[in-house]
């Protein structure tokens, strides 16, 4: 089948179909990260996790729709302070959730799946009754929908390239704050140990409200910069849900590592079954393969070794 | 109601089902419900949708067990309710596509859907769906040996709360993509439809759905008695005790690998014949009746009822989906509100449920009306650590 080519296109094809695996493995570990903060953190799955993401996208939207209004010189740049905007506005939703609900939930982790749920549902309906139901898209500025073509057959486009840089910067960001900072400080050790923390002066709570608020807002830049591969809608979120979760539980839960080498397992899996058969029957069998790697290892590949 | 296994286990099969008087006043309570004041109350086509709504308990019974009493949360068992559904279906599908009305067909006599999706043979896990006892048979042990399957690893692997309720998840998901990719052989996204007869019996008439009706509710009798005889043996005790202090009953010697397979295996069980059921009364079944979110909603039931009694899960599922029609009839935006609000409102306030809201305020209440005995402190739910 490939004697048609040349051996150069063939290169390009595999660097470019590579390339396409890699900007999936970003998203992956773009929709795993806030989970695995409250996870790591606290043993909680925050089943609203994706309306974090949606709420990033919306704020992203509503920006840019602000801009081509009232300022369209401004269009190439406004990308600057919607980003950290998206970030702003899930933050604050996270630090109310927390403080009114997770908060009397930490005791109860079965529970916290539950008012999730609810908070999930709650949360869809806000988007649908106060934005709308329709999808709705963010006008980007030019420079991020060309390609770029390093030589004549290469053509990477530059909205993949801008993911693959978030997620680049923010997984290590995640983990130079965690180890150097003196707020990171303070959240290992509320994970490991809350009462101890607490006796030793820490104030857990107002810890466990920013870590809360932390992971929302690393899901909402992450939703922000999904609507530069894909559109918003109020249940936008939950095609990805599922498999948020799985990514994280394959990676092992407390495992920064393994959440990355998951995503990249899972990425490189489903390239290849939707290669061989069709959308619904290569999630079929990734889910099938999923499982019985989970049977094998309960703990997922990269658990932690840290007793909580 | 129901209490937990906590008395003494012993006595005769009866002492076991009927222990105290409560128990014997909430079953009374439920049969003149369900059997006089209903059937009476409602017109043919309520009666009918009561009778679906019923079917749903059948499921959240096998979640109280599961869940309230073993503390496994299975977000997943809208799988095992499709597996009865969908084996149900199959039969009636399959009597529904006999070679004389489907002479239009390309090829008479297999299911519409498939002749639509250039199916030319009948798939060979269609042919047991054609004998009625076949049929019940796969009903009953289809969903324990897939259970059975799912399960024992990740068990056996001490796989439990919130990753066990993830995996189920993804296993109901997994079995959506599976019925939607599969168009010609389980009907897709549409689902299986257009189902007439029951060996010959039109399931569609006002006659025959008062019927089933009436046999769904025998049905769920049944299966609130044997759950409530399985709380009630020693099995019951040693579930009861690994949810509240996992580590103290290994260390006790018991193997729990077993025993979580067998309540996992039981509550799919329950949710099957709950499905096949389902199927009988509505009259066709699709990949939306089973997906995330309905198996999400019957955990919800089961809350609301209250998770540690049988009888309460039968009175949630009847509640919030009476609740449900009505709401979403009149006021679809709210009832999403109030609805994502019961879920909070359940988990923060209630924990126990209705049933909670009986046994530790009303009931106590009236006893001390009547002076029948001092009010007792009400028992909380333990802290669910993983």
């Amino acid at each position: 089948m490939f004697a048609e080519y040349s051996f150069e296109e063939i290169k390009s094809i595999l660097i470019m179909q590579s390339f396409g695996g890699l900007s999936l493995l970003c998203i992956y570990v773009l929709m795993g990260l806030g989970l695995y903060v409250v996870f790591g953190q606290m043993g909680v799955i925050n089943m609203a996790h994706a309306e974090f993401l949606v709420i990033g996208s919306y704020t992203m939207c509503l920006a840019s729709k602000f801009v081509v209004d009232h300022m369209p010189t401004f269009i190439n740049h406004y990308l600057w302070i919607a980003i950290p905007l998206s970030f702003g506005v899930a933050f604050l939703v996270g630090w109310i959730v927390e403080w009114l609900l997770i908060s009397r939930l930490y005791k109860r982790p079965l529970d916290t799946l539950l008012a999730t749920w609810g908070l999930s549902l709650i949360m869809q309906q806000c988007f649908r009754t106060f934005i709308g139901a329709r999808e709705m898209s963010a006008t980007l500025p030019d420079w991020l929908m060309g390609s770029w073509a390093p030589t004549d057959t290469i053509d990477i486009p530059i909205n993949g390239l801008v993911i693959l840089a978030t997620t680049i910067i923010l997984t290590t960001g995640l983990v130079i704050f965690t180890r150097k900072t003196r707020w990171g400080l303070r959240m290992r050790s509320t994970s490991q140990n809350r009462d101890m923390s607490q006796a030793l002066g820490i104030n857990t709570k107002v810890t466990d409200r920013f870590t809360f608020a932390l992971a929302c807002g690393i899901s909402g830049i992450g939703g922000a910069f999904l609507t530069t591969v894909a559109s918003t809608s109020p249940t936008a979120g939950t095609a990805y849900i599922v498999d948020a979760f799985l990514v994280l539980v394959l990676g092992g839960l407390g495992s920064l590592f393994g959440l990355v080498i998951s995503a990249g397992f899972l990425a490189l899996l489903s390239s290849i079954l939707e290669f061989f058969m069709t959308g619904s029957m290569a999630k079929v069998w990734l889910y099938l393969i999923i499982f019985i790697v989970l049977a094998k290892f309960t703990k997922g590949l990269f658990s932690s070794k840290v007793r909580t | 109601m129901t209490t937990n296994s906590l008395k003494q286990p012993g006595g005769g099969l009866l002492d076991r089902l009927f222990s105290g008087r409560s128990s014997i006043l909430s079953y009374t309570v439920l049969a003149i419900i369900l059997f006089l004041v209903l059937p009476n109350l409602l017109s043919a086509f309520r009666l009918n949708m009561a009778g679906k709504y019923l079917c749903y308990a059948f499921a959240c019974i096998g979640l109280v067990l599961c869940w309230g009493h073993a503390g496994i949360l299975s977000l997943g068992q809208g799988l095992f309710f499709g597996i009865g559904g969908y084996s149900m279906a199959m039969f009636l599908k399959l009597e529904a596509s006999d070679p004389e009305s489907t002479s239009i067909q390309s090829t008479p006599g297999i299911p519409d859907f498939m002749d639509w999706n250039q199916v030319t043979e009948l798939p060979w896990f269609w042919y047991p769906y054609k004998s009625f006892p076949l049929t019940v048979a796969l009903i009953l042990t289809l969903p324990v040996i897939i259970s059975c399957i799912l399960c024992f690893f990740y068990f056996k692997g001490r796989v439990t709360g919130v990753v066990f309720a993830i995996i189920t998840q993804s296993m109901v998901a997994c079995s959506w993509y599976f019925i939607v990719g599969n168009q010609g052989y389980f009907g897709g996204i549409n689902g299986i439809t257009d189902l007439k007869t029951l060996n010959g019996w039109d399931i569609r008439t006002e006659s025959a759905q008062k019927i089933l009706y009436f046999v769904t509710c025998i049905c769920l009798f049944g299966c609130l008695f044997l759950s409530k005889w399985v709380l009630s043996t020693r099995l019951g005790r040693v579930l009861a005790a690994q949810r509240d202090k996992e580590e103290r009953v290994r260390f006790s010697g018991y193997n729990l690998t077993s025993f979580r397979v067998f309540i996992f295996a039981f509550a799919a069980l329950l949710a099957s014949i709950g499905g096949a059921l389902f199927t009988l009364q509505v009259g066709f079944m699709s990949p939306n009746l089973i997906g995330v979110v309905p198996s999400i909603d019957l955990i919800i039931y089961t809350a609301v009822g209250g998770r540690l009694c049988t009888v309460g899960a039968v009175y949630g599922a009847l509640l919030i989906n009476t609740a449900k029609t009505m709401f979403s009839e009149a006021y679809p935006t709210v009832w999403v509100f109030i609805y994502g609000a019961l879920f909070i409102l359940i988990v923060l306030a209630l924990p126990k449920g209705l049933a909670g809201v009986w046994t530790d305020h009303v009931r106590l209440w009236i006893r001390s009306l009547l002076k029948l005995d001092s009010p007792a402190k009400p028992k909380k739910i333990k802290s669910q650590t993983t």
